[in-house]
């Protein structure tokens, strides 16, 4: 399948309809078609924003609640860009400080009526934006009572990732890097832990600076990646959007496939029978 | 709606963390339609209850003190 983009230069590859030969991509009992989910802020553009996430295959898009602007002196709602019909519109609670805040914006993102999911933040510092781990458990256990599908922004510490899955939460995001950070993955080792021990979908989300990021994430075995910046502030975000499905599905394959073992030492491809005298 | 083009008396609300006046006897639907915003793209808290019946609009009044949040999805990640 080719995803059109609205230059209709940058060819994608067969990637973003569901691959035969891996596991469907399942998150909280909803399948989705691409592992790569992203974005919708920080464009220049709502036209230079639909046409990235074209660009880019997903299907699943976060957005964020926020205040009518009354006077009208700000752009207007997303959902004049970007159809419900099309797009998996995902809530996301960017910029709440409390799980009372969180819950507040979560139940106001449900009740637009597309769905009951939330990507579900409670930040706990301003210049780090890193989550605030208890309040985030506590919110999590709440909004999965209440029927929400939740989906929990987390820092890469791998017990709170295990309360947020006691705690209901349909799907644990462990970031790379801080949000908007673009230092890529800092610790795989701890990515790889968290998806080794929870039952969820793992979902990278946050600090992919580039395709390379996107990839070496990808080969942790994570099930998804969720970015924004990296396609939004990329002097071209629809190439980097095109380069980014090609990462994430390159690095799925290449988690799926099995990487040979590191050797430290050389070892020839070429016979050495045969050779002359 | 056409009643709130008549004079007479105002009612005081916050909308938006914003004082406005409205005329008395305004319903949630003579709001957004003076405001001209969509229902169907809005989320609408009263008083910090979502209201989460659109059809009910018509029938809310909204009295003097009332607390309203309009909300709508914009971009972000």
């Amino acid at each position: 399948m080719t995803v059109s983009s609205s230059s209709g230069t940058l060819d994608s590859p067969a990637t973003s309809s569901h691959d035969p030969a891996d596991l469907p991509f399942v998150v909280g009992g909803q399948q989705f078609r691409s592992r790569l989910m992203v974005g919708t802020g920080k464009y220049a553009s709502n036209a230079e924003m639909v046409a990235a996430i074209e660009a880019s295959g997903a299907d699943v898009v976060t957005v964020a609640v926020r205040r009518v602007d009354l006077d009208r002196s700000h752009e207007e709602g997303v959902l004049h860009h970007l159809s419900p019909e099309r797009f998996f519109l995902l809530a996301n609670t960017a910029g709440c400080y409390t799980a009372d805040e969180a819950m507040r914006y979560a139940r106001l993102g449900r009740a637009a009526g597309f769905n009951d999911f939330v990507k579900l933040e409670v930040i706990g510092d301003e210049e780090t934006l890193l989550p605030d781990t208890a309040g985030l458990v506590e919110a999590t256990r709440t909004l999965s009572a209440e029927g929400f599908r939740v989906m929990a922004y987390t820092n890469d510490d791998l017990i709170t990732a295990l309360r947020l899955e006691d705690a209901g939460a349909v799907a644990v995001m462990p970031l790379a890097s801080p949000i908007g950070s673009g230092l890529g993955l800092l610790n795989p080792y701890a990515i790889r832990t968290i998806k080794h021990r929870l039952s969820v979908p793992i979902i990278v989300d946050a600090g992919v600076g580039t395709a390379s990021d996107a990839c070496l994430t990808m080969e942790q075995g994570v099930d998804g990646i969720l970015m924004n910046t990296a396609i939004a502030a990329a002097r071209e975000p629809l190439r980097m959007a095109a380069a980014m499905q090609l990462a994430v599905t390159a690095g799925r394959h290449a988690y799926l496939a099995g990487r040979m073992p590191r050797r430290e030492v050389a070892v020839p491809s070429s016979p050495l029978a045969g050779m002359l005298d | 709606m056409m009643h709130t083009e008549a004079p007479g008396a105002t009612i005081a609300l916050t909308v938006n963390g914003e004082p406005r006046a409205i005329p008395e006897g305004s319903t949630l639907a003579d709001l957004l339609g003076t405001l001209q915003l969509d229902p169907r793209l809005i989320v609408v808290e009263h008083n910090r209850e979502i209201l989460r019946d659109r059809d009910a609009y018509s029938t809310l009044e909204l009295v003097p003190g009332d607390i309203l949040e309009l909300v709508h999805f914009v971009g972000g990640g």
